[in-house]
């Protein structure tokens, strides 16, 4: 039976997602489940080497292998060998060296891509990249950031140094000066490591001419098919209005799917010149080092206080590994997390500089919070340190600095204004779920008896923003392109609705909650609606998914446009039943005659009005939809409380997560169901940075972690289950009150996991923990802290 | 080419394959059974497991000359057209998937888990599901998601 939603209860409700019935039996469309006839599958033949010249190359002998169609160098395309695009120049005077989609007279990294072979199958086209021939000349790598800037071997000769520009930001009082007057001032240098996104599907693309017009479709496992088409045209020459880009069923992202590869400009290219399909996936061990990475970046860190832990002023030097080439937005991740180094606190003065670094390795770009993380850890970290130094509890120095429930709306010493929050609410709450103080006590405990495994307690109290973005804000920091989002509501005849969205999920759950969304305004149910999205063939405006925005933009254009769509319907149904407009209610789905309950329409009926155009007003048009294109008013700026308690082993080094609670603070919740969802998955995201992922490189540029095999993604068997809470503070420049939660347990739980393991060894003298804290690491911590310094 | 008769999903093909082309390539590419995923190469990730006579194989790592005369069934097969396995029914009660991509060979790992022990406790499911990973959803509801659906199929999750 179906379950009927009533109108106004729709928003809030733990439906179960629409998307699972095919997710869970098979009927998915990847884009590796589409085989078109005539398909020619595309291998690419990568550099062993992260930095070399090319001398020569023969891709002639793999014409001679089976089913081989054709093979390609850089040279062979020409002028179809476009270059890969950054839209993010954060400088005026930054340097954006080429990025060719087949490397020309160099590599810069180990899986740089340097020719292609095209078969009719995919494993002979694999066989057949054995036959190319490539002479190389190798060359030293640029590998570590502090040797990359001093000079010496150069990435791209235009960018001295190594430096691919720097950014400087002060803001508030003088940071110097704020720093002399200080009682205590923390310095320390952190290392956030480089991560691998490793979504679960691997990439794949499929472009093919589609014969009955100029048309060139593109399927690609995409968080952005919207971007995609816009770049696509740009770089590839193809008019944008023959370029039709389809993300199906897409599996996962966490922002490495935010891109423009290299793969998808050579599938368009390819499919052009032999007027053929051309199919491409990888396989899991090219994804390793050829679908962008994320995070690294060295951090000096420094915070200055008075004696009684009044917070004045903070300063961040960022060394950020842009790696060989820019991407979409590499150079402004750093940029992302520069807004949020101050978080949840006050203080008079920040002093904030990055240098983007070239280096021979993957090129770093968005992952899940994108610049956020880092800056998040940096802050928690140093504020632990900081309380440490002062001899303070960590807790009670961060209620001193953090904005009070009543400062809101607050403007940052960064200058943001966060529009609402409870940090007091939402710690409260994550201290009672946790039993802080029992903890505490056992900590004690412990410590007295000297028991080999010590307890740490991890605390990050978080805020982020998201909701990108605000386009004229946008603007200012050079982005190029904008962050609205667009909606389209259609009325069908039969009385079921189309929601066509611009947003493009891959995991998210778009296809329930905007049915929520805009069942709670039309009163229509949800299983009546059916939202389009991810083609720009079907739902031609968007700007896509990614930066928490989904709902926090995406969402207010399906309200937006929902609510004009009543309006419209209004003036029929007056019409109809024979008064004003503004003489009818809205409620449950109908127009109601207000003092006259028995005289009704109800929406389907009037959108049969508007189909037939039998009896319609003068003025009015046939068919009913409307549409909204929204910029957000600001970011939203959701925030939360999470902890962990941390078991360390001082005798073996080895670490166990025992506890995890959260408590988040994300608006007004449309599914809780899907909000705890997203939670979940950020944690294990955020608590792997901290205990098990590292993408780690020798000296001469090998990606040493290049398969799942070497990259520890943790298992179930790594992970316990959560302790998850909310809080609701309503967004106030969001007008369904919600925030966004894609990306706040990525961002908050990685430092909630190091200040733990700190917090469990600080007695032994440890100050600071490497990440990922491997057993092996932290035992060789432990050992150097006994020795007299940290490791 | 070797020539191979194998039952998938209840339909028996009869094909001639390369020896060596993997399972889940010959149910992908040559049968068009996509439902079966491939998220990696080193048979880490088990998104592309199924039951091979009744148990669970990653696919990827079972070439299709070693199916002949066996019985295959993916995700497509696990109930009839439209119909819900208990654990199909228990991953969306409990949201125990996001993307989805690992969910084919999650599901038929947990049918395996749950034949083998009807009642695990949380440790042997976490446990029992070590060769399966997924990136979304932190496993926590995945467990949940089996431990419902081993009380939807009679047992009493510990």
């Amino acid at each position: 039976m179906t379950e009927v939603i009533e109108t106004d209860s729709a928003i809030g409700r733990p439906i179960r997602r629409k998307e699972d019935a095919r997710l869970l039996h098979g009927q998915t469309n990847w884009t590796d489940n589409i085989q078109l006839p005539g398909t020619v599958h595309m291998a690419i033949l990568r550099s062993p080497y992260a930095h070399a010249k090319i001398t020569h190359i023969d891709v002639s002998p793999a014409l001679e292998r089976p089913n081989v169609v054709a093979a390609f160098c850089a040279e062979d395309l020409g002028d179809l060998n476009g270059s890969i695009p950054c839209v993010w120049p954060v400088v005026d005077d930054i340097v954006m060296p080429a990025f060719p989609a087949l490397a020309t007279d160099k590599v810069r990294l180990v899986g740089d891509a340097v020719a292609v072979v095209l078969a009719t199958d995919p494993y002979h086209a694999a066989d057949a990249l054995d036959a190319i021939t490539v002479d190389y000349e190798p060359l030293p790598a640029v590998v570590d950031m502090d040797e990359a800037i001093k000079g010496g071997t150069l990435v791209h000769d235009e960018a001295a140094d190594n430096i691919c520009y720097k950014y400087p930001f002060k803001s508030g009082d003088n940071y110097d000066e704020v720093k002399a007057k200080a009682d205590v001032v923390v310095s320390r240098r952190f290392v956030n490591q480089r991560l691998i996104p490793a979504f679960m599907e691997p990439r794949a693309v499929v472009a093919a001419p589609m014969g009955m017009s100029d048309e060139i479709t593109v399927w690609s496992a995409t968080q952005i098919p919207h971007i995609l088409r816009v770049l696509l045209a740009l770089v590839t020459g193809v008019p944008e209005n023959n370029l039709r880009v389809i993300a199906p069923d897409v599996g996962g992202g966490f922002g490495g799917k935010l891109q423009l590869y290299r793969e998808e400009v050579l599938a368009v290219q390819l499919a052009r010149k032999l007027g053929r399909p051309i199919k491409w996936n990888e396989t899991r061990s090219e994804d390793m080092v050829a679908t962008h990475h994320g995070r690294d970046q060295i951090q000096d860190v420094e915070i200055a206080a008075t004696k009684d832990g009044k917070i004045l002023g903070l300063k961040v030097d960022l060394l950020a590994d842009m790696g060989g080439y820019l991407q979409i937005i590499t150079p402004g991740i750093p940029i992302l997390g520069m807004f949020m180094y101050p978080a949840i606190y006050k203080m008079d003065a920040y002093d904030f500089h990055c240098t983007g670094v070239f280096t021979n390795k993957t090129p770093t770009d968005a992952y899940r919070g994108a610049g956020r993380p880092e800056a998040t850890f940096a802050i928690e970290r140093i504020v632990d340190e900081l309380a440490a130094e002062l001899n303070m509890e960590p807790m009670e120095l961060r209620k001193k600095n953090w904005i009070t429930h009543e400062e809101f709306p607050y403007t940052t010493v960064a200058g943001l204004t966060y529009d609402t929050g409870n940090y007091e609410a939402a710690t409260a709450k994550a201290m009672e779920m946790f039993d802080y103080e029992g903890l505490r006590a056992e900590q004690a405990q412990r410590r007295a008896s000297n028991d080999p495994v010590q307890l740490g307690i991890g605390i990050s109290t978080f805020t982020e923003m998201c909701g990108l973005a605000p386009s004229r804000t946008l603007g200012a920091l050079k982005y190029v392109a904008g962050g609205w989002e667009h909606a389209t509501v259609r009325l069908l005849p039969t009385g079921k609705v189309e929601v066509v969205t611009g947003t493009s999920p891959h995991g998210q759950g778009h296809e329930t909650a905007w049915s929520q969304i805009a069942s709670s305004i039309l009163g229509v149910p949800v299983e009546d609606i059916e939202v389009i999205h991810s083609d720009t063939g079907r739902a031609p405006y968007g700007m896509d998914t990614y930066g928490s925005r989904s709902l926090a933009v995406g969402g207010q254009a399906i309200k937006a446009a929902s609510e004009r769509l009543v309006e419209k319907a209004r003036v029929i149904a007056a019409h109809q039943l024979e008064c004003a407009p503004g003489d009818l209610e809205f409620v449950g789905g109908e127009f109601r005659v207000k003092g006259d309950p028995e005289k009704a329409q109800p929406l389907g009926a009037v959108a049969f009005e508007a189909f037939t155009a039998h009896n319609l007003p003068d003025g009015v048009e046939p068919t009913l939809s409307a549409e909204a294109t929204i910029d957000p008013e600001d970011f939203s700026y959701p925030h939360g409380t999470h902890l962990a308690a941390m078991e360390v082993d001082t005798e073996t080094g080895k670490v166990k997560l025992r506890k995890y609670v959260c408590v988040d603070d994300v608006g007004v919740q449309v599914n809780p169901m899907i909000v705890e969802g997203q939670v979940h998955g950020g944690l294990a995201q955020g608590i792997a940075q901290a205990m098990f992922e590292g993408a780690s490189y020798d000296e001469n540029g090998q990606l040493q972690t290049a398969s799942l095999a070497d990259y520890l993604i943790p298992s179930a068997a790594d992970l316990p289950s959560f302790d998850t809470g909310t809080t609701v503070t309503p967004s106030t420049t969001h007008p369904l009150g919600t925030k966004g939660v894609g990306e706040a347990g990525a961002i908050a739980s990685t430092p909630a996991i190091i200040n733990g393991i700190v917090d469990a060894l600080r007695p032994m003298g440890v100050t600071d923990v490497p990440m990922p804290a491997a057993p092996m690491t932290v035992w060789r911590t432990i050992q150097a802290a006994k020795q007299g310094g940290n490791a | 080419m070797t020539k191979i008769k194998a039952t998938v999903d209840g339909t028996v093909y009869e094909a001639d394959v390369e020896p060596r082309r993997l399972l889940v390539h010959w149910l992908r590419q040559d049968l068009g059974r996509v439902g079966t995923v491939v998220g990696c190469d080193t048979s880490n990730c088990g998104a592309c497991t199924v039951l091979l006579d009744g148990r669970s194989v990653k696919s990827c790592s079972v070439l299709a000359v070693q199916v002949d005369g066996s019985e295959v069934t993916t995700i497509q097969g696990l109930a009839d057209g439209n119909d819900w396995h208990p654990v199909q029914t228990a991953f969306k009660e409990c949201h125990g998937l996001q993307c989805g991509y690992c969910t084919p060979g999650m599901v038929m790992a947990s049918v395996d888990l749950l034949g083998e022990n009807p009642n695990p406790s949380e440790e042997e499911i976490r446990e029992g599901l070590e060769g399966n990973l997924c990136r979304c959803t932190g496993y926590h509801n995945i467990v949940k998601s089996v431990q419902h659906a081993a009380e939807l199929m009679g047992g009493t999750a510990k």
